[in-house]
């Protein structure tokens, strides 16, 4: 986290990881309101997705603190 | 438990820290965040100034140093240097909580085997998880099939979450024979990243150390591949299906993809722990940006206030990040064993 470039870098994979994060959960929430009898099995998949998108950003940061 | 008693030492305000104050105040956050978040051969607590003096509560930690050059092994409690002449102990000294070299100040001229706080804060885990696992345990042969109670209960409701909702599902009728990794897995992250959240214990981070998260991995990673079958190794490096110019792309990509599944796993942890700790270091940091290091005290009661709420949220999220991530890293890993150990009875259709 040393620069602007870097912090750049950090925002723009949280802007992407919000964007994946936030697709998964309102497809996961119409998925549930059509079938509320499914529930379990959308949360499980929901949460798998969303570990994977946030994976991206995670790296994006730990990549800040590495370039200096 | 004597040998970690807290110790109270004094020591004057050098003039190198007299200069710190006239620097930019968001710097010196910086790096106590950066200092907390690091890994350190002494528990430190708090820092109280009295005008001149500083007083030091800290946890002494033994430091065990094997030096590169004179392959001589050093063995004493990070105290010493509190008391040694000029700070220097066997030729090291301590700086930021960190033993580095008297002479270059640097850490590549001796190896580290110390237990730092990191170390102690796992043993703690450890021991917490001993006393938890064999309670339960008693209480299972105390009472043989009858319903749980108190502590027994709680940790069957842990239990048979990652048996039916991890376990089952992602590894099939192999399941048992996997189960008490992933339930080691879970408890272990779960108690690490816990501990980390608990203020004043001594700024532990355990569970947002690389080494930490890389050990973890490379046992996940070992897991997976001494547990694929025919199938999963026939995927890797011959696609079935696939025409022989493909695999020229595909088998690098896919052998690729047996370090970047626990690379992965092991980057998420580290930076999810990491980034928490951080967050909630730079909101409490701004009670000392406002108040402009405790030279205004109506700023640093501004940033209290402003900090107060938010400090609160995201200790709340934090506490639920603790148990999303042990959850997802034993999810992950045991959707991988699963991959590796499926039986594939129509490969051709698989890709």
């Amino acid at each position: 986290m040393t620069g602007p470039v870097s912090a750049i870098g950090v925002g723009l994979a949280a802007i992407a990881a919000g964007l994946g994060i936030g697709l998964i959960g309102s497809n996961a929430v119409q998925g549930i309101a059509r079938q509320p009898e499914a529930t379990k099995q959308i949360n499980g998949a929901m949460i798998l997705a969303a570990a994977l998108v946030e994976g991206v950003a995670i790296i994006g940061m730990v990549l800040s603190f590495l370039i200096k | 438990m004597l040998l970690f008693s807290l110790s109270l030492h004094a020591e004057e305000a050098t003039p190198a820290q007299e200069c710190e104050k006239k620097e930019d105040v968001s710097s010196v956050v910086v790096e106590h965040i950066m200092n907390h978040v690091a890994d350190a051969n002494e528990n430190h607590i708090a820092t109280i100034k009295d005008g001149e003096h500083e007083t030091h509560i800290s946890m002494p930690l033994p430091c065990i140093l094997y030096s590169k050059a004179t392959g001589n092994w050093s063995v004493f409690m990070s105290s010493v240097f509190h008391h040694a002449p000029n700070g220097i102990h066997e030729g090291y000294k301590m700086e930021h909580g960190r033993v580095v070299d008297a002479q270059t100040g640097n850490r590549d001229t001796f190896f580290d085997f110390s237990i730092t706080k990191n170390v102690f804060n796992m043993l703690l885990g450890f021991t917490i998880l001993a006393i938890v696992f064999f309670t339960v345990k008693k209480a299972y042969d105390k009472r043989p099939g009858q319903a749980p109670r108190g502590l027994q209960g709680f940790m069957e409701v842990f239990i048979e979450f990652i048996t039916e909702d991890i376990a089952k599902p992602n590894l099939g009728n192999k399941y048992e024979s996997f189960l008490p990794y992933l339930i080691g897995l879970f408890f272990f992250i779960l108690i690490n990243n816990l501990l980390g959240l608990i203020p004043f214990l001594g700024n532990i981070n355990s569970s947002g150390n690389i080494s930490f998260t890389l050990v973890l991995a490379v046992f996940s990673l070992i897991l997976i591949n001494v547990n694929g079958n025919k199938d999963y190794w026939k995927h890797i490096f011959a696609m079935p299906g696939v025409p022989k110019w493909v695999l020229i792309i595909l088998v690098p990509v896919e052998v690729m993809g047996i370090l970047i599944k626990p690379a992965v796993l092991m980057l998420r942890l580290f930076g999810n722990i990491t980034g928490g700790h951080i967050t909630i270091l730079a909101i409490a940091g701004l009670i000392f940006i406002m108040g402009n290091l405790g030279t205004s005290v109506g700023g640093a009661a501004a940033g209290g206030l402003i900090a107060f709420p938010v400090l609160l949220f995201v200790n709340a999220m934090e506490l639920f990040v603790a148990f999303l991530q042990a959850y997802v890293f034993t999810l992950l890993t045991a959707i991988f064993i699963g991959a590796a150990i499926e039986e594939h009875h129509h490969a051709e259709e698989h890709h």
